[in-house]
């Protein structure tokens, strides 16, 4: 239905400065999304890989530890981690605790800082390791 | 409409007809999946390898399938949920909603009996040689 022209529109997105703490609350809804449809399906073609037998599975891990396997699964261990830092800081405003400017700010700050932290620490042990 | 008290006529009446129950579960699953993912990550970083022996080995033992079971059950809820509010914020036309509802429903159930299905094929069949 058309709007009336003469009413006002609530301030939206476009004329806010941006903070981290917007940052962070879109990235945890993209990071969501990529995880529930590539992490999700990702993680059900490993497991029918393993139940389809041998042959099927060494395809799968041909795949995976390809150059673009690698990126993926980089990819879903960074959006992973970002999504589940960024969700502790969400059961922390659950409850009420966080809203201060200075602290809600140093918190969305920390969130992405630790979760590139955790992704580089995994895949650099796992290269390591290989190498 | 009955002539009950002031609460009891606008109870699970609001715009949304419910909510707090979409909420609640999101968190218990969000719980669920930050114990079970983090288990699934550390153990594979465990494993010897991860070829086809070593890997159906490991998910036919019970104290494996079991929690990779929960796990698959409460990442799907979970996506399930999330996706829900994604959808009803950016799909505005009803009949579209309803579709993409329709598509979300099945990609979550689906996807989880697939998951479901193929940690029960591994763990009854026992690990393929």
């Amino acid at each position: 239905m058309a709007r009336p022209q003469t009413r006002p529109l609530s301030p939206h997105l476009t004329i806010w400065k941006w903070g981290p703490h917007m940052a962070l609350s879109i990235l945890h809804r993209a990071t969501g999304v990529g995880l529930a449809v590539v992490g999700a399906l990702g993680l059900v073609w490993w497991l029918t890989a393993a139940a389809s037998g041998a042959e099927y599975y060494a395809f799968f891990l041909k795949q995976a530890t390809s150059w673009y396997g690698y990126v993926v699964m980089i990819g879903i261990t960074w959006a992973f981690f970002q999504h589940m830092f960024s969700g502790l800081r969400h059961f922390v405003l659950d409850i009420g605790a966080g809203y201060e400017l200075k602290t809600n700010k140093s918190w969305s700050l920390v969130v992405p800082v630790l979760s590139i932290f955790t992704t580089a620490a995994i895949w650099l042990s796992i290269f390591s390791g290989k190498l | 409409m009955g002539s009950g008290t002031g609460i009891g006529r606008v109870r699970g009446l609001g715009s949304a007809k419910s909510g707090t129950h979409h909420w609640i579960n999101q968190r218990v699953t969000a719980v669920g999946n930050l114990l079970l993912v983090l288990w699934l990550i550390i153990s594979i970083l465990q494993l010897p390898a991860l070829d086809y022996v070593a890997v159906t080995t490991w998910l036919a033992k019970s104290w494996v399938a079991v929690p990779m079971m929960l796990m698959i059950v409460s990442v799907f809820y979970h996506l399930r949920l999330g996706l829900q509010v994604v959808v009803e914020d950016y799909v505005h036309e009803d009949g579209t909603k309803f579709a993409t509802f329709l598509l979300l429903n099945f990609y979550a159930i689906g996807g989880a009996a697939l998951g479901i299905f193929a940690i029960a094929k591994i763990a009854f069949t026992g690990a393929a040689s």
